[in-house]
């Protein structure tokens, strides 16, 4: 893994191979008091220079099923099934040192709270630095140097007198640009940014997020955007994958799902949020609470609160919510979503 | 971003009228090297008047201890005559006679070698079996923390007097070096054998604090190895309550010798130590105040100058203690 971007970082990774390609992912926390199924089957791709949303409230498993690609879920007590191959090669089965060098060069990750995610006793320019001379084995001063670059990159004033300056003297926004900086400094192909603005206030969420942009554009890496809000996803991404209960309920493009939703979840999402043309008009919630993880009902894990569900003599011969699960099947072109009347949800 | 693609940049800006910043890195301030944990936490200590005071101390009981003919005043501490026996201190002798009739300044001095010698080595071996234990505990938890800790749960069982009481006891017996001495390094090593659970407990429960923190989550998302999380992530946030609690111990080892020198195991006469002169002086402290009072003074004074380095060098670890 020497100077990994030389060969990569024009954008062309083998022809037909996607970036990542999460596949049937499972992942469970196996405790005394039973075990609880964080994600369920999980399937994705992710081409670079895309954009991927992942959208699902907390507990739907959109956060582990991002540290299990990261390798940085503790098994045990987490016990991971399925594959994630990163261009082609399958990081589960890779031994933990080839694993930990293409974290950082390969993928890495921004986290949602900047101020504890970096480690207070050490300056901003030490940690954005310690990547270059973990990956590279950089001298002192040519990390610092590269850090100064970096902190220029991700548009902090004044960087070169900044980078010796420890995190709890920066500002909410300055510290996530810290924090992206440390994980774009070796030009990683795929970033995952979990919930990056979550923590901060909404002019400092869109500066953060038109950075995210640009950088895209300039690398060509692809993004994995893991976030509950629905903003944010509109704006940014190309894609966007509902998750509900640790299962991807709807996939397809922005535009396509936030025009019109083909499951019920993802409709209610869309009607719990305030919008400018319904001015005065109640919100409508979603009834009734998230699953237990520890007890996902049978069927569609969705139906104790869904409004189009069909109990019983209701429903049709093996589409019965509460005991058939639903697969995740094309709807329409470049759809797909996990509902049995899908069909009746789009036309809504 | 190589050379072409800023070019590339800068010609697109030009093009399109537009400026984004990221055309013009500004590198040309950063001559110095990067600095490390260490180099910015000596900065600070150079600024501090606590680590100072506690510096010249413990150097010029450091010196004492290696040179102490410099501090006798020209007194030979086995030069007794039982005529002055208790002699209050005078202007010749600042601090009066001992029972023996000996110069007690003289004593107090040579007693230093002894006594640092205890304190510094069993506080270092504290120090050391404390952090590598339990750091390796604490982080590795599991089947690891289980059996390290029944081991420190073992040695806490064993009172630290009577450990050591035993091991001294026996030493002299074997063949292991040190051990076999009976020297100040033998009761060092049987104070700090039955003494670093404390100090283990301490890092273990630092490091499982945190251990869990989103840094080190960070710090292995961006490919470091176990070994770089622990050394440089966990321990620098975890050291600073065993360094606090080690700089205090010195005091306690460096008596706690005196008890074992009363229960026929420590060091024993003719030798010359701070614990041998309180634990002496007890005996006449209505009759000779002075006798408990100046090896208590040095010792006090030893402590205390360990403690300011310290609680400087604790400050100095931690960024936003730092002014």
């Amino acid at each position: 893994m020497t100077l990994p971007q030389t060969t990569t970082a024009a954008g062309v990774p083998a022809p037909g191979t996607p970036l990542l390609e999460v596949d049937d992912l499972h992942v469970e926390f196996r405790q005394r008091s039973g075990v609880v199924h964080a994600v369920n089957g999980v399937s994705y791709e992710l081409a670079a220079g895309q954009t991927l949303a992942i959208l699902g409230e907390s507990g739907s498993g959109k956060s582990v099923s991002a540290q299990a690609i990261m390798g940085i879920l503790d098994t045990p007590p987490a016990v991971i099934r399925g594959g994630i191959r990163f261009e082609g090669r399958d990081l589960l089965t890779m031994s933990a040192e080839d694993q930990r060098k293409i974290r950082g060069p390969g993928i890495s990750m921004i986290f949602q709270d900047a101020l504890s995610s970096l480690n207070p006793v050490y300056s901003v320019g030490w940690q954005i630095g310690e990547m270059f001379r973990v990956h590279r084995g950089a001298s002192r001063k040519e990390a610092k140097r590269k850090a100064v670059e970096l902190m220029d990159r991700v548009r902090i004033p004044a960087a070169a007198r900044r980078v010796d300056d420890y995190p709890h003297q920066f500002s909410g926004g300055m510290r996530q640009r810290v924090m992206i900086a440390m994980a774009i400094a070796l030009d990683p192909r795929i970033l995952i940014a979990d919930e990056p603005t979550t923590a901060l206030d909404v002019t400092v969420q869109a500066q953060v997020m038109d950075l995210l942009k640009d950088l895209q554009r300039e690398t060509g890496m692809g993004l994995i955007l893991i976030t509950h809000d629905l903003g944010v996803v509109n704006e940014v991404a190309d894609d966007v994958a509902v998750m509900y209960a640790g299962r991807i309920v709807e996939r397809g493009t922005v535009d396509d799902v936030f025009t019109d939703a083909a499951h019920p979840y993802t409709d209610g999402l869309m009607k719990s949020v305030p919008q400018v043309e319904a001015k005065g008009g109640r919100l409508q919630p979603i009834t009734g609470q998230p699953p237990n993880l520890a007890a996902i009902p049978g069927g569609c894990p969705f139906h104790p609160r869904c409004s189009h569900r069909r109990l019983g003599a209701a429903a049709a011969p093996g589409r019965e919510c509460a005991t058939d699960v639903p697969p995740l099947r094309l709807v329409a072109p470049g759809r797909e979503a996990a509902c049995h009347y899908s069909e009746e949800v789009l036309g809504v | 971003m190589t050379d072409q693609q800023q070019a590339d940049l800068r010609h697109d800006e030009v093009q399109a009228g537009t400026t984004t910043g990221l055309a013009s890195p500004s590198v040309d301030v950063t001559s110095d090297r990067q600095n490390s944990l260490w180099s910015d936490a000596w900065a600070y200590l150079k600024r501090s008047v606590f680590f100072w005071i506690g510096a010249v101390l413990t150097l010029l009981f450091i010196v004492m201890a290696v040179f102490p003919q410099l501090f006798a005043r020209g007194q030979d501490p086995r030069a007794c005559d039982l005529a002055n026996s208790k002699a209050r201190p005078s202007a010749d002798h600042w601090f009066g006679y001992d029972v023996q009739g000996c110069d007690y300044m003289s004593n107090v001095v040579y007693g230093a070698r002894n006594s640092l010698i205890i304190g510094i080595f069993a506080v270092l071996v504290v120090l050391v079996l404390g952090v590598v234990v339990g750091a390796i505990a604490g982080y590795f938890g599991g089947v690891t923390d289980g059996v390290l800790s029944r081991i420190a749960d073992i040695f806490y069982a064993l009172p630290l007097i009577l450990g050591a009481l035993v091991l001294l006891r026996v030493g002299p017996q074997t063949d292991i070096p040190i051990i076999n001495s009976r020297g100040p390094g033998a009761v060092a090593l049987a104070l700090a054998l039955f003494g670093w659970m404390t100090a283990m407990r301490l890092v273990r429960s630092q490091v499982i604090a945190v251990k869990s923190s989103d840094y080190v989550a960070a710090a292995r998302a961006m490919g470091a190895s176990n070994s770089r999380i622990l050394v440089r992530h966990i321990l620098p946030n975890a050291v600073a309550p065993v360094l606090v609690y080690t700089t205090i111990t010195i005091g306690v080892l460096i008596a706690a010798e005196a008890t074992l020198t009363y229960l026929g195991v420590g060091l024993q006469r003719p030798a010359f130590s701070w614990g041998l002169q309180i634990e002496a002086g007890q005996d006449s402290i209505r009759s000779a105040p002075h006798l408990v009072l100046f090896p208590s003074i040095v010792l006090t004074l030893t402590v205390m100058a360990f403690i300011m380095m310290g609680d400087a060098l604790r400050d100095a670890l931690d960024p936003r203690q730092r002014a």
